[in-house]
């Protein structure tokens, strides 16, 4: 009996501790849309453009997510053509926005979580799991990464999740910016 | 922006200017006729490119307004049940096991587990999570089956990175106790190490604090129902005959759970986990037995190759447990794998474990697995292995298929 009151009062006093010393959060926001092109264009933030979707790109988007793709167009930012993406996708239930540059040669510079909003999963957000993205390819546009992504454990959804927009992100800057 | 019929103006208007110039006195030499019609079929070029341009703006507002009408045209009482949809989650997953069981034991075919998830969001920081499975297919009195609950709690997240359930919940410890889809692991039958020893699947029910102390270092921290094992006969105990499954638990001695998980490396995990019972037999003993349950692991992905490996040991207090050689149990395993592809996977399993480690007398039961995944889709799967068992009657070649949504 002495061990459990121990036991419980510790919880009740670290749940205390931690609303009062943590207050509000700013759940899962991690990087706004802003610092991430300022990242992705060092500083110097092109005008926004905007792919629309044809059924072509459509059907590549439904064979990539597993679901239509909510959206006529995807917003983008180009210079140099280097582009900069931000998608939402679903991981487990929440969408997660995902932040993709895509270099001239067309391969991933960097990957961001901007914003996670489920309780599990949140592990992709680091940069020992983003970095793997780096130098990332596709096989051709649309189909699988050209490097096998290794997972985290207990955030098999997210990773996965991760994995689709890269690809759609390699995808849409073949077709995007060869149409311009 | 100009419309097509403006840009025509514009182009009429530069051919008056044109011809009023070619008027004035030396430009008509200086601007020949040829010239000047040069001049107005490229406008009229550039006047038919902007109307193709034009024509494919309209096209694309006309299916913006198409999509914004279909939003639109929703009622209030569907726009309810699409918010309610929208916070309201299903999933679940299930397996189908045959096992040709040797040693003269008789052949199986069982619907082993049918489970569904529903999860709701009342809030961005509340939730409530729910799992009911039909375990071999039928239940009732007489039946080979059950209907369990086995999770059903509360999520809250009260700070940033940190959350708290209460209810009922499945105890932080293992591979497989908290990730057990059929599509996630190898071999039909879940191991034999974490049945017998952890006991999984293990629920119970009271609060479990959790979160991230450090880039990917987590922790759980639970106080909750304890087992209840039985003090006599052939299943004094034995650790998987004690769970209660929180129907009508006997509670008058709590149990604690701590775990410390590092997933800080891709396809990387590493886990200690630290259990203690205030009394394992709720009170029913000659006297206190205590215990404690020491578990540890690591999962290791990279590429195609894989690695699980995994130790637990229960210490039992008392001298009833001690008399029949329970009061040490103990088990390990390790598997490596190998992908073969997205779809084929390879894997081989070596485990050992011990419900009698206390006694003097060799009731090690080592286990040899090997066999094969095919996954017909992401979440779909088809098993085949093999299992040999020293020590023990669990041969049998096993077939299943698996799935998770």
């Amino acid at each position: 009996m002495y061990r459990r009151l121990i036991f419980t009062c510790v919880i009740a006093v670290g749940i205390v501790l931690h609303v009062l010393s943590l207050g509000a959060w700013a759940k899962g926001e991690y990087l706004s849309q802003t610092a991430f092109l300022d990242q992705a264009f060092a500083g110097i933030q092109p005008a926004a453009r905007v792919c629309w979707l044809n059924d072509r790109d459509k059907e590549t988007a439904l064979d990539i997510f597993s679901h239509r793709y909510a959206g006529l167009r995807v917003r983008y930012w180009q210079a140099k053509e280097k582009t900069a993406w931000i998608v939402d996708e679903i991981g487990k239930t929440r969408p997660i926005t995902i932040g993709v540059v895509v270099t001239p040669e067309r391969k991933i510079e960097r990957v961001r979580i901007l914003a996670f909003r489920e309780s599990r999963g949140w592990e992709v957000r680091y940069p020992a799991f983003t970095r793997q993205f780096v130098g990332v390819s596709a096989v051709s546009p649309g189909t699988e990464l050209d490097t096998s992504i290794d997972g985290v454990t207990g955030a098999t959804l997210s990773v996965k999740a991760v994995k689709r927009v890269a690809r759609f992100a390699l995808y849409l800057h073949e077709r995007c910016t060869s149409d311009i | 922006m100009l419309k097509a019929n403006e840009y025509s103006m514009t182009g009429k208007k530069y051919l008056m200017i044109l011809t009023g110039l070619l008027c004035l006195p030396g430009v008509a030499s200086a601007v020949t006729m040829d010239e000047v019609m040069a001049i107005i079929k490229a406008q009229q070029a550039e006047i038919d490119a902007l109307k193709k341009q034009l024509g494919k703006t309209e096209e694309k507002v006309e299916q913006t307004a198409d999509a914004v009408e279909s939003v639109a045209a929703g009622t209030e009482g569907m726009a309810k049940v699409a918010q309610w949809a929208e916070k309201t989650h299903i999933g679940g997953y299930g397996e189908i096991h045959y096992n040709d069981k040797k040693n003269g034991n008789t052949d199986q075919i069982d619907a082993h587990r049918f489970v569904l998830f529903v999860e709701h969001e009342f809030t961005d920081d509340v939730r409530f999570f729910s799992e009911v499975e039909l375990e071999h297919s039928l239940a009732g009195e007489g039946k080979e089956g059950e209907v369990e609950l086995e999770q059903a709690y509360i999520e809250w997240d009260y700070a940033e990175n940190h959350s708290a359930s209460i209810g009922q919940f499945l105890i932080p410890i293992g591979i497989l106790n908290e990730t057990h889809e059929p599509d996630t692991f190898y071999g039909v039958e879940r191991n034999a190490v974490e049945k017998n020893i952890i006991p999984a699947t293990w629920w119970e029910a009271g609060a479990m604090l959790h979160g991230q102390i450090a880039p990917g270092l987590s922790y759980n921290l639970a106080v909750h129902s304890g087992l209840e094992t039985p003090v006599s006969g052939s299943k004094a105990f034995k650790i998987r005959d004690g769970r209660q499954k929180v129907a009508e638990a006997k509670a008058e001695e709590f149990a604690y759970t701590g775990r410390l998980k590092y997933t800080g490396i891709p396809g990387t995990e590493i886990a200690l986990t630290y259990h203690h019972q205030e009394d394992i037999a709720q009170g029913m003993g000659m006297d206190d037995a205590s215990a404690d349950l020491i578990e540890s692991h690591v999962t290791w992905q990279h590429g195609p190759f894989g690695l699980r490996a995994l130790y637990a040991m229960w210490d039992i207090d008392g001298d009833d447990a001690e008399a029949i050689g329970r009061d040490e149990q103990e088990g390990w395993y390790v598997e490596p794998s190998y992908r073969i592809s997205p779809r084929w996977g390879l894997f081989a399993r070596y485990s050992e474990w011990d419900n009698n480690a206390g006694n003097s007398a060799d009731t090690e039961v080592e286990q040899i697995d090997f066999g094969v995944n095919f996954w017909l889709v992401e979440n779909v799967v088809l098993k085949m292995d093999w299992a040999d068992q020293r020590n023990g009657d669990g041969d049998a070649l096993n077939l299943g298929v698996g799935w998770s949504f």
